[in-house]
C-alpha cells in the first residue's frame, strides 16, 4: 500500500506549496495593498500605539502625546494651539498630518535612521519605539507678542535671528486649534475641519511661509540694495523725487502717498527718499538700474528659490520679464512682486546680517527618546546679498526711517531700530497689505521680523500704524 | 548516521507480492536499530526554551515583569513533555524521534500565542475599566495536561496497535454516536451557527473531534477487511475500471453523513474533513484510483447542492471571492486576518507587538492570523513546515509498518491532520472558503488538543512497531486479513 499513500503524500505536498505560496502572496506580495486599504485600522493603531516624541519651544512641548483610556492609546495634545500651529501643524486621524507633525514624522515616531541604536535595543527588548523630540527654533516670547499683536487682524509675522536664520517667530491670524483636529473622534474633526476651510479668512493656510502679498514699499530695502551695489549710488546721492513719476512709454503716473514732492526742488537723496518712502524716487531708481539689477539682488536674499525650512514655503517672485513701466512698479513692490513674511523677514535679516542671507531653519535640535541630543542644524548661508560696507550703509538708513520718518512707531527708547513700512495694493478693489520690516538692535541685530497685515485699508500710514507696533513688539520680547 | 528506516522500511518501488511479514527473517535479529531517544530529548528542550523565549518576549512588549506564574507554566510545560518522552522511552522505545518534539513545538507555540492573546484582553480591559477577563492561557494548560494523561494511558494500554482491530465496528458505531450527539436534545449546543458542542455539567467539547479517530480507526479496520471486493473491477470506462454497483454502498454511506453533518451541524469543516479522509483511506486501501474519481464527483455534487440549498454555504463562498464588500459584515473576520498577516509582512510585528487582538476568534479558528501576524510570513513558514514534518513522519510510519491496519490506521491519522491543517489554513488565509475548523494543536480548546494528541500517541505506537528491530510473531487477528498482494 505504499504506492497510493506515496501518491497521497506527493498530493498533501501540493496542498503544502498552495499554502506556502498562498501566505507568501499575502504577507510579501500584497501587503502594502492590504495595508492602505481603507478600514485598516493597523496601520493607525501602530502609529497611535507609540508614544510620539514632543515638539518642544525652549524646553516646553508644544506637541506631545498623552496617554489615554482609549483603544488609541495617545493623544496628541497641544498646549497652545493656535499660538504654535503654524509651526506643529496638526496631526489627524482623518486629515493626516501637516506642519512639523507631518515634516518630523520620521522622528517623531522614532522611525528615522537617527534612531539606529535605539531600534535595534527596541528590537530585541521587543518594544515599541518611542518617539524622539524636535526642538525647535521658536522664541516663546517672541511667538507670543506676536500672536497677541495680530489679534482680531489678518495676517502673518515672522521673525528670523537674522547671524544664523533660526526662525525665532512664525504666527499667523486667524489660526486654528489643532487639539480639536487632532482628536479621536473623526465627527468632530470633520465638522471643525469643514468650518474652517469656508472660513474666509483661510485659518488653515499657513500664512507667515505660503501666503503671498505684493511686498509695496518694504521692497525698496531691495532697490536700495541694488542702488548701493551698482556703485552709481550712495545714501547722499540727490535723486529726482517729483509729485509724480512718467512712467516711460505710457501715459500712466506714479504718485506718492501723500501726493507731495519728496524734497525741495523735487530733488532728494537716497536716505530721504527712503525715510518718507518716495515712490517716484525708487521708481526712476528702478528704471535706472534696470529689472535685471533688481531681480539679482532680490534673489540673492531669497526671490525665487524654495525654501524648506523643513515645512515648504511658498517661492517669493519677482516678475520675470518686466518692460521699463513695470519695473518701475517693481521697484516699488507693486506689479507682480510677490513675498511671503519669511521672505521680507529674510530681507531685514540679510541687511542686518552684514549682508548675508542665511538659511532659514525651524528645528534646533533632534532629540531621542532619551532626550540625548541626536542632531543639531548648523546655521548655513544662502548667498552674500551686499557687501558689508552696503549693508552698513543700508542699516542707516533704515535706522533713520524709523527715527526721522515713517516708521515712527517702531521706535524702542534706548534701542536702534532699523524698519521699512509698506503698503500694498493687491488689485483694484481688494483692500490694501500693511508690511513692515524691522531688525534690531540696528548694529548687531538679534532679530529681523516682517509683518503683514492685509485688509488694512489704503493709507500709506497703516504700515506704521498697524505692522510697526507689532513688529516692535516682537523686537522687545526679543531683547528683553 | 545511516537511515534508521531504510533496515526495515519497504523497498521504495513497492512491488512485492508477499505479504510483509515473511520478508523478516523470523526469529533472527536484524541490525541494532538506534532508538534515537536522545535526539528526541534534545529537541524537546529546544521546543521548550522557544516557548519560554516567547513568553518572556510578550512580558517584555507589553511591560509585564516575568513573574513567578509565568515560570510556574514554564515548569509545568517542561514536566509534561519530560513525562511523554519517560513513557515514550519506556513504552515506544523505537517510535519516531520528531514526532513527539514537533507535536510538542506546536502545543507550545499555541499556548504561547494564546498568552499573548490574553496579554491583549487585559489591556484592553485595563482601558475600558471592565474586569479582566480570565485568562485562557491556564485553561488550555489545564487540557494539555489531560491531554498528556490520555497520551500517556495509550502508550499504556495500547501495546500493540493491531488490538484496535477488534474494535472496528465498535469504533466505527461509537464514532457516528459522537457525530451525531451535539444533535442530541439538551446537551447540544449551537455556537456561532455551528451545532458541533455538547455541554455536559460545567464541561462542553466538541464530540466531533474524537469522532474523527474513533471513525479513521475504523475505516481502516473495514477498509483492511472489505478492500479486496471494493477493489474488484467490473465496469470499465474511458479506461478506467470501476467498482460494482454494489460495493458503492460505503462511500454513498459517508458522503451521506457527511451532507448529514452540513445540513444539521452546519459544519462545513467537518463535513469535508470526514469525505476527504473517507475517500483518501479507501484510496490507499484498494489501491483504485476509480474511487478518488468517484469520490471527487461525490464532493463537487455534494458541494454544487450544498451551495444551492443552504444560505451559510453560499455565504461563505460568497464572502471568499469578495470580503472587501462585506468588510464590515459577514466578511470582518477574514478580512482583519488578512490585514494581519499584511502587517506581519515577512519578518512579522514581532511577539507582543502586533495586533491579534483586532481578529475575532484569534485563539480559536483564527490563529494562525495571529501568529502570522506577530511572527511574519517566515514564522508561517516555518510553522507549516513543522506540519508537514508532523505529517510526513505520520506518512512514513505508515509505509513502514509492516500490518495494512497499521498503514491505513497511520496513513488516515496523518491524513486527517493534513485536511485539517489546509482546510483551516486555507480558509484563514483565503485560499478556499472559511470553514470552522480548529488548527490542530495551536487553537485554544481541550476536545482538540486531546484528540490530537491521541493522534501523536497512535502514531508513536505505529512508528514503535514499524521501526522495533526484534522481530515478532504476526497476530491471529491479521492473519485473517493479510492477503498475497501487491503492496
Amino acid at each position: 500500500m505504499s504506492r497510493p499513500i506515496r501518491r497521497i503524500a506527493f498530493v498533501l505536498g501540493i496542498l503544502l506549496v498552495a499554502l506556502l505560496v498562498n501566505v507568501t502572496v499575502i504577507q510579501v506580495v500584497l501587503a502594502g495593498d492590504y495595508r492602505d486599504r481603507p478600514g485598516n485600522q493597523r496601520v493607525l493603531l501602530e502609529e497611535y500605539d507609540r508614544e510620539r516624541g514632543p515638539i518642544l519651544v525652549g524646553s516646553n512641548p508644544a506637541a506631545r502625546s498623552k496617554e489615554t483610556g482609549d483603544t488609541l492609546k495617545f493623544l496628541r495634545v497641544y498646549s497652545d494651539g493656535p499660538l504654535y500651529a503654524p509651526v506643529t501643524g496638526f496631526y489627524s486621524l482623518v486629515y493626516g498630518a501637516t506642519g512639523l507633525e507631518r515634516t518630523e514624522n520620521r522622528i517623531l515616531t522614532g522611525s528615522s535612521s537617527l534612531f539606529v541604536v535605539d531600534r535595534a535595543e527596541q528590537l530585541f527588548a521587543g518594544r515599541q519605539p518611542v518617539g524622539g523630540a524636535v526642538t525647535t527654533t521658536i522664541n516663546a516670547r517672541a511667538q507670543k507678542a506676536a500672536f497677541d499683536g495680530l489679534r482680531g487682524k489678518k495676517g502673518a509675522v515672522v521673525a528670523i535671528e537674522p547671524s544664523t536664520g533660526r526662525i525665532l517667530a512664525s504666527v499667523q491670524s486667524p489660526s486654528f486649534d489643532p487639539n480639536i483636529l487632532s482628536s479621536h473622534d473623526p465627527a468632530t474633526i470633520r465638522e471643525y475641519y469643514t468650518t474652517l476651510e469656508a472660513d474666509p479668512g483661510k485659518p488653515l493656510l499657513n500664512r507667515p511661509i505660503v501666503s503671498l502679498n505684493p511686498p509695496g514699499s518694504t521692497f525698496k530695502i531691495v532697490t536700495a540694495a541694488a542702488a548701493l551695489a551698482s556703485g552709481r549710488f550712495t545714501p547722499d546721492t540727490v535723486i529726482p523725487g517729483p509729485r509724480t513719476y512718467d512712467l516711460p512709454d505710457s501715459t500712466k503716473k506714479i504718485r506718492n502717498w501723500n501726493g507731495q514732492s519728496c524734497g525741495p526742488g523735487d530733488l532728494v537723496t537716497l536716505r530721504q527718499a527712503l525715510a518718507v518712502s518716495c515712490n517716484t524716487a525708487f521708481a526712476w531708481l528702478g528704471n535706472q538700474l534696470g529689472a535685471d539689477a533688481l531681480r539679482t539682488q532680490a534673489d540673492l536674499m531669497g526671490f525665487d528659490q524654495n525654501f524648506e525650512i523643513p515645512l515648504r514655503a511658498a517661492t517669493s517672485r519677482f516678475p520675470e520679464n518686466p518692460d521699463d513701466p513695470q519695473t518701475a512698479m517693481s521697484a516699488i513692490g507693486q506689479f507682480d512682486v510677490r513675498a511671503t513674511a519669511l521672505q521680507m523677514a529674510m530681507v531685514g535679516a540679510a541687511v542686518a546680517n552684514s549682508g548675508k542671507t542665511m538659511n532659514p531653519y525651524l528645528v534646533q535640535e533632534v532629540r531621542g527618546p532619551d532626550l540625548a541630543i541626536l542632531q543639531t542644524t548648523t546655521p548655513s548661508m544662502y548667498e552674500q546679498a551686499m557687501t558689508s560696507i552696503n549693508a552698513a550703509q543700508l542699516t542707516e538708513m533704515l535706522v533713520n526711517v524709523v527715527e526721522n520718518g515713517t516708521g515712527s512707531n517702531a521706535r524702542i527708547p534706548g534701542i536702534r531700530v532699523a524698519g521699512k513700512t509698506g503698503t500694498a495694493q493687491t488689485g483694484n478693489d481688494n483692500p490694501a497689505v500693511a508690511w513692515f520690516v524691522a531688525f534690531a538692535p540696528a548694529q548687531s541685530a538679534q532679530v529681523a521680523v516682517a509683518v503683514v497685515v492685509e485688509d488694512a485699508g489704503a493709507a500709506e500710514v497703516s504700515g506704521n500704524q498697524l505692522a510697526a507696533p507689532i513688529a516692535r513688539a516682537v523686537i522687545e520680547a526679543v531683547l528683553r | 548516521m545511516p537511515n534508521p528506516d531504510a533496515t526495515v522500511g519497504l523497498p521504495r518501488d513497492g512491488v512485492v507480492s508477499i505479504p510483509v511479514e515473511v520478508m523478516a527473517p523470523v526469529g533472527t535479529k536484524v541490525r541494532k536499530q538506534p532508538s534515537r531517544r536522545n535526539l528526541e530529548l534534545v529537541l524537546l528542550i529546544f521546543a521548550w526554551a522557544v516557548g519560554v523565549l516567547g513568553t518572556l518576549q510578550i512580558g517584555w512588549a507589553n511591560g509585564v515583569e516575568p513573574n513567578s506564574q509565568l515560570w510556574i507554566t514554564a515548569g509545568v510545560v517542561g514536566a509534561l513533555a519530560l513525562v511523554m518522552h519517560a513513557v515514550v522511552r519506556w513504552k515506544a522505545r523505537y517510535a519516531d524521534p520528531f514526532l513527539l518534539p514537533v507535536a510538542t513545538l506546536l502545543t507550545i507555540l499555541g499556548l504561547v500565542m494564546i498568552y499573548r492573546l490574553d496579554v491583549a484582553a487585559t489591556e484592553r480591559a485595563v482601558l475600558n475599566e471592565s474586569p479582566a477577563p480570565t485568562p485562557d492561557v491556564y485553561s488550555q494548560l489545564t487540557w494539555f495536561t489531560v491531554a498528556v494523561i490520555l497520551f500517556v494511558s495509550v502508550l499504556f494500554l495500547l501495546r500493540d496497535h493491531r488490538i484496535l482491530q477488534r474494535y472496528t465496528y465498535t469504533f466505527g458505531f461509537a464514532g457516528l454516536v459522537l457525530l451525531v450527539l451535539p444533535l442530541a436534545p439538551i446537551i447540544g449546543t449551537t455556537v456561532n451557527g455551528a451545532t458541533l458542542w455538547v455541554r455536559l455539567g460545567g464541561f462542553s467539547f466538541q464530540p466531533a473531534e474524537l469522532a474523527k479517530i474513533l471513525l479513521t480507526i475504523f475505516f481502516a479496520g473495514y477498509l483492511v477487511e472489505k478492500r479486496d471486493s471494493l477493489a474488484l473491477v467490473r465496469t470499465k470506462f474511458l479506461g478506467i475500471g470501476f467498482p460494482r454497483l454494489k460495493d458503492l454502498g460505503p462511500i454513498i454511506v459517508a458522503w451521506l453523513v457527511s451532507l448529514g453533518v452540513l445540513i444539521f451541524q452546519r459544519d462545513l469543516g467537518t463535513s469535508l474533513l470526514f469525505f476527504g479522509l473517507f475517500v483518501s483511506m479507501l484510496y490507499i486501501a484498494t489501491q483504485r484510483r476509480s474511487w478518488l474519481i468517484l469520490g471527487g464527483l461525490m464532493f463537487i455534487i455534494g458541494a454544487v447542492l450544498a451551495y444551492f440549498a443552504f444560505g451559510h454555504v453560499r455565504l461563505r463562498v460568497t464572502v471568499w471571492l469578495d470580503p472587501w464588500t462585506y468588510a464590515n459584515d459577514d466578511g470582518y473576520q477574514i478580512v482583519q486576518s488578512l490585514f494581519g498577516l499584511a502587517n506581519g509582512g515577512i519578518l512579522g510585528a514581532g511577539l507582543g507587538q502586533g495586533f491579534p487582538n483586532l481578529v475575532p476568534f484569534a485563539n480559536t479558528d483564527f490563529i494562525v492570523a495571529a501568529l502570522g501576524e506577530e511572527l511574519g510570513v517566515t514564522g508561517l513558514i516555518a510553522m507549516l513546515l513543522l506540519y508537514a514534518i508532523l505529517i510526513e513522519r505520520g506518512l512514513r510510519a505508515a509505509v513502514s509498518v509492516r500490518d495494512s491496519f497499521g498503514q491505513l490506521l497511520a496513513a488516515g491519522l496523518s491524513i486527517t491532520l493534513a485536511l485539517q491543517v489546509f482546510v483551516i489554513i486555507g480558509g484563514v488565509t483565503r485560499l478556499i472558503p472559511l470553514t470552522g475548523l480548529t488548527t490542530p494543536f495551536l487553537s485554544y480548546g481541550g476536545s482538540s488538543l486531546i484528540a490530537n494528541w491521541i493522534i501523536i500517541a497512535l502514531l508513536l505506537r505505529i512508528s514503535d512497531r514499524a521501526r522495533r528491530p526484534e522481530v515478532t510473531m504476526p497476530s491471529p487477528d491479521e492473519a485473517v486479513t493479510q492477503v498475497v498482494r501487491r503492496v
